[in-house]
């Protein structure tokens, strides 16, 4: 496969999955928006920039903080390289580039997503961001359902890494964002916001019910963040991500019998990853895992560039 | 020009009386369908095209950024008598079009022996000086060539315009076929209809037959990349093919052999389909400013490493200038008459035909001897007087640049139009194969019709469309004809 085909199937995974990301983001952000005030309500708005770091840039944009703004901003705005619009976009574009590296059902999947968000300029009422945000996760599942039918080789393997870096990525700035929420572990906070918060970042990354039936009894905050970092049940929790990692970077040693640098640091971080434990991520300070956890994930994927000779 | 009725592809001379030998079944066929069950299916074939991404791009048209081209229900059929025939002169003209190529690159005798002037092929914008004295691997030249034909009557074809650079449509034969299977079973069973399907197989083998040495050759087709108009169609045949689309940065020239990059490492490439001009392919020795092509690629080819399809320097061989001698060139080189005629051109570099020319303007076609896609060309009898004008000066101006041609009475096929089938003009676009082998052609090509009531250009970018092109089997007793060794 010719490098550059495989660098667009990457950023064809690594886009899909952030359009995915941010779509949930937006309608998990209505919903938590919707159970406070006016105040809570623009916090809200303001941790969804904080989540996906567009904090500054929507800052620069000069418009104010309103609900309204940062919600045409995250999904609509051309001017955001990170909203829904231009996240579909640029993986379309990697699309007819890879074109022939495609299914025509992933083709298809990928371009229907696009067309859905193409010909919109004004957010409309919160109602019709829901709608949007609805058809577009449908969308987007249609897109993993291709992807899933596709030849088990090069082609889904590199879109499925891309996916699977990026997942690591936001889930780990989704709960850096939300981090004091959780900490510390077994302390009786709690009130009803508290709640609502945690419960929304569960449904952030699809996983309100899921929790229930991995650990009986109440939401706990430390709980969540286990969930998300260590239990591999969870698809979107952290070590989720880096053994799929390792194990799309084995299917090719496999096929083509070599590996390379990107092998031994997934390994290495997955390795780590098992042989702790959340009691051990809070002595060490959460806000200071995670970010080493980012700083490895973004190491891991300059690796894969380089082993698979993206640039 | 007597304004006569022209020659009707499915009726002869008599429209909608008695259909053609042969065609009885096409005939039986078209008044059964109703006009809505015909637009029912027309549509279907477009949206099928649409959701498959059949598209083509017009230049400086922001809008239409992805068109599809009108496809049009109604085929256009030959029989198995005239396609032997067809073919028979296709391979003439494509054999003498590579021996013509070999000898303006190599011995020059043809110059030497006066049989056409020195300075129209030496002083041609299209002779590639970089390449003289160079022969390529097996020496063909011209391994694609898509030899444009058009009709006036029952056994009246001539050759209107030879492409021997990077000829394009091949897809639109392909897909219009399998629209035609999908939609119009019945037609298959009524008419015993040669299949187009073995192209991509075809055109596999001829570039791999035309490799450097290696068995086992790597090929791949070259792509300016996914903004340009043919995209769709270089993607499909690579597709199908099973070899790489690449584009320029892929490719990398080292030590005179050709690499693209992959993820295991480079890998080294022997012939390659470039569907890029020659000015493109070599920053090094073509324009310096352009990014599609490879630095070294010619270096790389010189040398003999490299199989280029088409060869660069092609283009002297499709220059119009150089068409007005195709009949000598296929006498110089086969020792046979041609099999299929030119139409008559007038060459404007000579004083009397210059005379007759602006003197009969408004009655011919004059063409740039270096234009294409049916651009800088004048339709005299549908001008403007000031069109017809300004052409004028231009041929006064420079009339070496211009050739002029009767306005030919182009052949008709009925056509699915607003007011349910009509005649429309048709032009018809036969691929021609040449391997180490020799020539190979499929039973099929693309026939282009313009849409527009009366016109006569049949350029997707003007407004034209196109139709399933059907050659039919011969009989079972019948010699086979079809392809040419």
């Amino acid at each position: 496969m010719l490098s550059r085909t495989a660098a667009h199937l990457y950023w064809i995974g690594r886009y899909m999955e952030r359009a995915e990301f941010v779509t949930r983001l937006v309608d998990a952000t209505i919903r938590l928006a919707a159970l406070g005030d006016h105040e809570e309500s623009e916090q809200a708005w303001r941790s969804a920039l904080s989540v996906v770091g567009s904090a500054q840039a929507f800052r620069a944009t000069g418009e104010n903080f309103s609900p309204a703004n940062i919600r045409r901003y995250l999904t609509l705005a051309e001017d955001n390289h990170g909203s829904i619009r231009s996240c579909l976009a640029t993986a379309r574009d990697n699309a007819r580039a890879a074109r022939t590296a495609l299914t025509v059902e992933g083709w298809e999947a990928i371009n229907r997503a696009w067309l859905l968000i193409r010909d919109r300029t004004k957010p409309g009422g919160v109602q019709q961001s829901l709608n949007l945000v609805d058809s577009l996760k449908a969308e987007i599942r249609g897109f993993e359902g291709a992807l899933g039918r596709m030849l088990r080789s090069e082609g889904s393997w590199f879109m499925q890494l891309g996916a699977a870096i990026e997942r690591g990525d936001n889930t780990a700035r989704l709960l850096d964002v939300k981090y004091y929420l959780l900490l510390p572990p077994g302390q009786a906070v709690g009130g009803a916001l508290d709640r609502d918060q945690w419960s929304t970042i569960l449904q952030i990354v699809s996983a309100k019910t899921a929790y229930r039936h991995i650990y009986s009894g109440p939401l706990k905050p430390w709980r969540v963040a286990d969930f998300l970092i260590f239990r591999t049940e969870m698809p979107r929790s952290l070590a989720a991500s880096a053994e799929e990692t390792v194990d799309l970077l084995s299917a090719f040693a496999n096929r083509f019998g070599r590996q390379g640098a990107a092998d031994r640091l997934a390994r290495k971080r997955l390795d780590r990853m098992q042989s702790i434990s959340i009691e051990h991520v809070v002595q060490q300070g959460l806000h200071e895992w995670l970010h080493a956890y980012i700083r490895d994930n973004a190491a891991l994927d300059q690796a894969i560039a380089r082993q698979f000779r993206f640039a | 020009m007597a304004k006569t009725r022209p020659f009707d592809e499915l009726w002869g001379g008599s429209p909608g009386t008695t259909p053609r030998a042969d065609f009885e079944a096409v005939a039986a066929w078209l008044s059964d369908l109703s006009d809505a069950e015909l637009l029912r299916r027309q549509q279907a074939a477009e949206a099928a095209f649409r959701s498959l991404g059949i598209t083509f791009a017009v230049y400086g048209d922001e809008e239409a950024a992805e068109r599809i081209i009108p496809f049009d229900i109604v085929p256009r059929v030959f029989s198995a008598r005239e396609w032997a025939n067809l073919s028979a002169g296709l391979e003439q003209r494509v054999r003498a079009i590579n021996l013509f190529i070999d000898d303006v690159y190599g011995a020059r005798k043809i110059l030497a022996d006066k049989v056409i002037p020195a300075d129209i092929v030496l002083g041609n914008s299209q002779y590639c000086i970089p390449v003289a004295g160079a022969r390529p691997p097996h020496g063909v030249y011209a391994h694609i060539c898509g030899i444009d034909l058009v009709r006036t009557g029952a056994d009246d074809f001539f050759v209107l315009e030879d492409n021997a650079r990077t000829p394009s449509g091949v897809s639109y034969m392909l897909e219009n076929r399998e629209a035609m299977l999908r939609l119009c079973p019945e037609l298959f069973d009524a008419l015993p209809v040669e299949p187009v399907d073995s192209y991509p197989e075809m055109l596999r083998e001829t570039l791999q037959s035309v490799s450097p040495q290696r068995s086992d050759a790597c090929c791949v087709l070259l792509t300016p990349g996914h903004f340009n108009s043919a995209f769709y169609e270089h993607s499909f045949l690579a597709d199908n093919m099973g070899i790489e689309l690449v584009e320029g940065n892929d490719l990398e020239v080292d030590d005179d052999m050709v690499w693209m990059r992959t993820i295991h490492g480079r890998r080294r490439v022997d012939v390659i389909y470039r569907r890029i001009d020659d000015a493109f392919l070599d920053p090094l020795v073509f324009r310096p400013d352009s990014a599609l092509g490879v630095p070294g690629l010619m270096a790389a080819y010189l040398a003999g490493n490299v199989t280029l399809v088409n060869a660069p320097g092609t283009g002297i061989a499709d220059d119009k200038a150089i068409y007005s001698y195709m009949p000598e060139i296929v006498r110089y080189y086969t020792g046979e008459e041609p099999k299929l005629p030119n139409v008559e051109t007038f060459r404007c570099r000579e004083p009397a035909a210059l005379k007759y020319t602006l003197d009969n303007l408004e009655k011919l076609v004059v063409k740039l001897v270096d234009g294409s896609g049916g651009y800088g060309m004048l339709v005299g009898p549908t001008a403007s007087r000031k069109e017809i004008e300004e052409f004028r000066a231009a041929l006064k101006a420079e009339p070496q640049r211009y050739i002029a041609q009767p306005t030919l009475a182009l052949s008709t096929v009925p056509t699915f139009t607003d007011k349910g089938l009509a005649p429309r003009h048709v032009d018809f676009r036969p691929f021609v194969l040449t391997g180490s082998e020799g020539v190979t052609i499929v039973p099929g090509g693309l026939t282009r019709v313009a849409l527009r009531e009366g016109s006569l250009v049949v350029n997707s970018s003007q407004g034209g469309g196109t139709k399933d092109s059907f050659v039919l089997a011969p009989d079972e007793a019948a010699p086979t004809p079809g392809s040419a060794a």
